[in-house]
């Protein structure tokens, strides 16, 4: 069929976003949750948390860059962000987050900022991802209902 | 129940025990939701939808307050987040819980026991981990109707058989297996209803329905002027209808609005407040004293527990006190003390009280349990400090008979006025554990007397009176009705400094704990006190009650003033963290007290034991997180009496019941000035 070759691009490219472990068993659930009335229901999440957190981000981003740095207000931050993350499943970025929230813990701004890059990095390269995932599956029609993956 | 259910029409008017609805049940069940993550609330959303129920989300705490005032049978659970920008996620659940009595479920990414502990204790039906599944969200309706069936329950009592009724309450507890937090809930409430089953007489309620009773502001300042009229210790439902005599209002609901209430003082007490806020909580510019209790029990501890770094004594009681910088604050002129001691409740009259205090059986006993060590001063100071003082010196050490200079300078620098005082009581308590022993019990009792009262004048619903009124607002609200007086903790100096001592150890630093265990524990108060809000204030008032009931009789049996003590303490505690262990410390502190009245007065009624019960449950489980230190504490100066210690034990081995045992282990008290 001609919708064929299309859905096993974005089946495949979903199984690799599972398989290198951006994305977690939390994405199939939302997956799950589109319906008729919500076709896209996942894209519109995503879409929703990218704008939402980047304002997390770049306040995290700020209280970085004071000093002495407010471990108190960075630690509150992340967790809203962690939250967020692990509400789409990105789990790259939610490892990340954990990693960072244990520099804060730790007291260790030298360890937060460079945890806190590596982080960034994470949350850009699964935007991209997904993006790219988004668009094939438009392309490819009509989602199916959500496959878990291998 | 206002069940809308879809579509179909069902018998839905009744809840009858064990009796769902209809058919469509679950179908069409209010949620409300609220969560400051965007993301989350609509996935949420989604998720619920999907699971055919009614949603409606906000995405601020104050919203959805205000979404439930105004329609108050219009929701059937609510569901909230833990961390919210504008009001912390516990105290809408105790706002949710004690003016609309709906279940409310907890979420948060965090998994970290105390937070879910801290769920448990503020009446949370359940707990929720993010990233929430779907699965977890389609069983919240068995909260809704458990919460219904125990409604029903009290009022199937009289014909039914009992076993009956106890084996559905059973069996639903037993269906509920949702996530996380809800066993130890019901098995607390299941045994603090069959308590009350038990020393109730069975009341036949003629209606078989039941329709939900929305409490009022004032129904609840009703309930509360019932309460103290007859004694927290005396106070059953069925007095306490007959009392308030509001027509259409059953037992039941009395019942498990008591129970609600009990929650609250008890977390009051032990919940300390955020770090900073000392007034915050403590104060609740509103009627209720409660939020003044806190505000001041949790201002002083955030005091203390922020500053009491690991050192000296001294210098504890200096942070205890409010100084901000944990320095030995400055000591307020005593005027200024008098001032911050001019209640206006005559009753809570700490300086005048506090002097005669600790011989005299002024309210103050209450705070007998706790800061036996500390002086008034110290006490003072510690209101102090909790009030956003800096300044306050709690001069631990210096031994000063002036109790009331020291409350005064707690209460003065504190502009706020008599409340502080109050609070400062409160506070002193917990300071006392800081502080050296010279605290004299006598004025910590007050202390706690007062906040506890203060916590009962509260009346109202419990709305922490955010950072305003100084202390406690134990004198404006509400009619200070509590009769702090009443209190005869007495002097037991030992005893107070039994709870002074062990509860209140969070955060404590290592210094802390050194100078004479009552140290620590204000800090843990400081925790606790995260919370800010009425939570002290109820818990105090509930366990002055009950020690002031008992106490009188028995003068050294301060069982209650401890465990008061201890509750008051914790809110004071500082952070989080912090205030997770005090809030355990407190709790542990809290059945302790309680247990220990329960040996000597066997006259307590069966609200103690079910509040012990209740206190022991929560203590253990608080207890369990990372309270060792404390809890280690606890045991040291706790050899006062074995309740103590076997309250603490328990607590310590996260048991069962602290009323059957009272073996302690004889904890060396000697810290305990007596």
């Amino acid at each position: 069929m001609e919708r064929g070759q299309p859905r096993r691009q974005v089946a495949a490219m979903k199984q690799s976003l599972f398989d290198q472990g951006y994305l977690d068993e939390q994405f199939i659930q939302l997956e799950e949750l589109s319906d008729d009335a919500n076709p896209n229901f996942v894209e519109e999440i995503v879409i929703l948390y990218y704008r939402d957190s980047s304002r997390l981000v770049s306040s995290i981003e700020q209280t970085l860059e004071r000093s002495p740095l407010d471990f108190n207000k960075l630690e509150s931050l992340l967790h809203q962000f962690k939250g967020s993350s692990s509400s789409i499943g990105a789990k790259k970025v939610k490892a990340e987050c954990t990693l960072l929230g244990e520099y804060c813990r730790a007291g260790n701004a030298e360890g937060c900022t460079r945890s806190f890059q590596q982080l960034k990095k994470e949350y850009s390269v699964l935007r991209k991802k997904l993006e790219a995932y988004f668009q094939l599956a438009r392309q490819a029609g009509p989602a199916e209902s959500a496959c878990r993956p291998k | 129940m206002n069940l809308s259910v879809k579509a179909m029409t069902s018998s839905s008017g009744a809840w009858k025990a064990g009796e769902l609805v209809s058919d469509q049940f679950p179908a069409g069940l209010r949620v409300l939701v609220v969560d400051d993550d965007p993301t989350c609330l609509m996935i949420l959303e989604k998720m619920l939808r999907t699971c055919h129920y009614e949603v409606t989300k906000c995405n601020r705490a104050e919203t959805a307050l205000s979404l439930l005032r105004e329609n108050k049978s219009g929701f059937d659970i609510v569901i909230s987040d833990v961390h919210m920008p504008d009001m912390d996620g516990f105290k809408l659940l105790e706002h949710i819980g004690l003016e609309m009595d709906l279940p409310v479920i907890m979420m948060s990414a965090d998994d970290g026991k105390n937070v879910v502990m801290k769920g448990v204790t503020h009446g949370a039906c359940d707990y929720l981990i993010k990233p929430v599944r779907i699965e977890a969200l389609k069983n919240i309706w068995q909260h809704v109707v458990r919460k219904r069936k125990n409604e029903w329950k009290d009022i199937e009592q009289s014909g039914s058989a009992e076993e009956g009724d106890r084996q559905q309450k059973q069996s639903a507890d037993e269906a509920d297996y949702s996530s996380s937090a809800n066993e130890g809930n019901w098995k607390n409430s299941k045994k603090r209803r069959d308590e009350e089953e038990d020393a109730e007489e069975r009341e036949d309620t003629s209606t078989l329905k039941k329709p939900r009773v929305v409490w009022s502001v004032e129904l609840h300042q009703q309930f509360v002027a019932a309460v103290n009229q007859l004694g927290i210790d005396k106070a059953v439902p069925k007095k306490i209808l007959e009392l308030m005599n509001v027509p259409g209002l059953t037992r039941e609901n009395v019942a498990s609005h008591l129970q609600k209430y009990r929650l609250y003082l008890r977390r009051l007490s032990g919940v300390s407040q955020h770090q900073g806020n000392l007034s915050n909580s403590f104060i609740s510019t509103q009627d209720t004293t409660f939020g003044s209790i806190s505000s001041l029990n949790g201002i002083d501890l955030q005091t203390l527990a922020g500053q009491i770094p690991a050192q000296n004594l001294a210098t504890l009681q200096a942070a205890a006190l409010g100084r901000s910088a944990a320095k030995t604050g400055v000591p307020m002129s005593v005027v200024d003390q008098r001032n911050l001691f001019s209640f206006e409740n005559p009753r809570l009259r700490f300086g005048d009280g506090q002097q005669q205090h600790m011989s005299s059986n002024k309210p103050m006993n209450l705070l007998h349990g706790i800061p036996t060590n500390m002086e008034p001063k110290q006490l003072a100071n510690l209101h102090h400090s909790t009030q956003s003082l800096g300044g306050l010196n709690i001069r631990v050490n210096a031994t000063t008979p002036q109790s009331n200079p020291l409350l005064m300078q707690m209460a003065q620098s504190q502009p706020r006025g008599p409340i502080l005082s109050e609070n400062s009581a409160s506070h002193v308590p917990r300071l006392p554990t800081s502080m050296a022993p010279t605290i004299t019990g006598g004025i910590s009792n007050g202390v706690l007397g007062r906040n506890g009262i203060a916590d009962v004048s509260r009346g109202t619903a419990y709305n922490p009176i955010p950072q305003t009124s100084p202390m406690l607002s134990f004198p404006g609200n509400q009619s200070t009705e509590i009769s702090v007086n009443s209190f005869p903790l007495g002097s037991t100096p030992g005893i107070s400094s039994m709870t002074s001592k062990g509860s209140f150890q969070d955060e404590v630093t290592s210094g802390m704990k050194g100078s004479s265990g009552f140290i620590p524990s204000y800090d843990i108060f400081n925790d606790l006190q995260q919370q800010k809000s009425n939570d002290w204030g109820l818990q105090n008032v509930g366990l002055t009650y009950d020690a002031s009931q008992h106490v009188s009789p028995l003068q050294g049996n301060i069982d209650v003033s401890p465990s008061v003590l201890v509750h008051q303490s914790f809110p004071s505690t500082q952070q989080a963290g912090q205030n997770r262990d005090a809030t355990s410390i407190g709790k542990a502190m809290y059945s302790l007290g309680e247990g220990m009245e329960q040996r000597n007065l066997q006259n307590i009624g069966q609200n103690l034991d079910t509040l012990l019960a209740d206190n022991s449950v929560r203590v253990k489980t608080e207890r369990v997180p990372d309270t060792s230190s404390q809890t280690n504490l606890f045991t040291e100066h706790y050899g006062q009496e074995d309740l103590m210690s076997a309250l603490l034990k328990q607590q310590q081995e996260g048991m069962g019941p602290a009323e059957s045992e009272f073996d302690f282990d004889g904890y060396s008290m000697d810290n305990i000035p007596v």
